[in-house]
């Protein structure tokens, strides 16, 4: 669990601010490292090229995504949000990207922010406070009608609106923990498994043949999955604002 | 787990930071530079769509014209065909009228020259019947000794001759 724990850096711990303590943390250091890096990707695709490059190429593709993904979910309106769903989108993946950087081996420690729950419970929060004030703003209090769906028979409507206004209100918490559980799960079960490989090598050379030799190679195919589930995970962030975004865009 | 250990000391900074950074991110990239790339790829879009359009329009143009050559080509064509069928009718029409005056003129010269070759005959006949008379009288009045007049010995003549 050492991976998961936050240490103030460079002698910030004592940084208190109305009674609040904003150490610079390692949590805090590997956000800068995610948006510099980020940065520099971006700004590596703005050569604006009419035949573009590799680089451009690569860039533009993602935002390319992003922008089919709202037009998708929203349609023609969605094309407001590609700043923030791309932000979010980007910055959730390099997060998890470079979390699973095997910087262990050079003697450094990454830090996956993205799994506190802290951190994507800030970021559910954002994107849920955006869909709240788009819809009252575009909709008013018509926005309720959002928990009451067509064709619903008058005497459900009461039971109807506080079950529907449940699943909406649920919708932070899942988006927030489903972010944090899916990346701390596999980095535990990294760890799990590379505690095994270590374990059994310590106790005999028959128990690391039996256990370590095989938990090394499920490993291996875990690490890919894993690179696999920061994609995705990334993307489900992505596409349930969206979605989100959608209901208060268009209602249904 | 730490995230639930140090909760309370780290929420602030967490928060804190976080903000920081993904406003940071928000408004440098997601606001700064996410619509140049996309204006980037809407141009290059707008650029092929227009090549695309002009290459279009320009088939169109191409085909407009070379339709137009084609009618302009056709009625040249018509037209000089009428023009040699005009001067071969021209030229038809005239050697008939030529043919026609020389006729003319050829009929005329034969009659012309009947009307001579009648008259000819005529003064030849009349010569002729002058001779005869002339000749009847000296023979009748050698032989006969009888003296006719010119006029008895023509009808004479006359009676024979004809």
């Amino acid at each position: 669990m050492h991976q998961f724990t936050i240490q103030p850096m460079f002698g910030t711990d004592a940084w208190n601010v109305g009674g609040y303590n904003l150490a610079f943390t390692n949590s805090a250091l590997w956000m800068a490292i995610s948006m510099v890096v980020l940065w520099v990707f971006v700004a590596g695709g703005m050569k604006r090229q009419l035949v573009p490059g590799r680089w451009q190429m690569a860039v533009e593709s993602f935002t390319g995504f992003i922008d089919d993904m709202l037009e998708a979910n929203i349609g023609k309106g969605g094309r407001k949000y590609v700043p923030y769903i791309f932000s979010l989108f980007m910055f959730i993946l390099f997060a998890n990207i470079l979390g699973l950087l095997p910087l262990g081996v050079i003697g450094l420690h990454p830090f996956t922010f993205t799994s506190h729950f802290t951190v994507t419970g800030v970021l559910a929060i954002i994107s849920f406070s955006i869909v709240l004030i788009v819809g009252f703003a575009k909709h008013g209090l018509h926005f309720f009608s959002l928990f009451v769906p067509h064709g619903t028979p008058v005497p459900m409507i009461p039971v109807i609106f506080v079950v529907e206004l449940i699943s909406f209100m649920v919708r932070p918490f899942s988006l927030g923990l489903r972010l944090f559980v899916a990346m701390m799960a596999g980095h535990v079960l990294l760890e799990v498994l590379s505690s095994f490989v270590i374990g059994s090598g310590n106790y005999s050379a028959g128990i690391f043949a039996l256990a370590g030799i095989p938990s090394f190679i499920l490993m291996v195919g875990i690490c890919a999955l894993e690179i696999l589930v920061a994609g995705i995970q990334a993307y489900v962030f992505a596409l349930l604002t969206s979605v989100y975004l959608n209901d208060a865009e268009n209602l249904h | 787990m730490p995230q639930i250990s140090q909760l309370a000391a780290t929420y602030a900074s967490q928060v804190f930071w976080l903000l920081i950074f993904f406003g940071l991110t928000y408004f440098v990239i997601g606001r700064g530079m996410v619509p140049k790339v996309m204006d980037t790829v809407a141009k290059r879009d707008k650029q092929i769509s227009d090549d695309l359009a002009a290459a279009e329009a320009a088939r169109t143009a191409a085909d407009e014209q070379e339709e137009a050559w084609r009618k302009r080509e056709n009625e040249n064509r018509a037209r000089a065909h009428d023009l040699i069928a005009e001067a071969k009718n021209k030229a038809a029409l005239e050697t008939e009228a030529r043919l026609a005056t020389a006729q003319t003129g050829i009929d005329a010269k034969l009659e012309e020259a009947e009307a001579r070759i009648a008259d000819a005959r005529a003064k030849a006949a009349a010569e002729i019947e002058d001779v005869a008379a002339e000749a009847t009288q000296s023979i009748v009045a050698r032989i006969a000794g009888l003296n006719i007049d010119d006029a008895a010995a023509r009808n004479a003549v006359r009676k024979e001759l004809v």
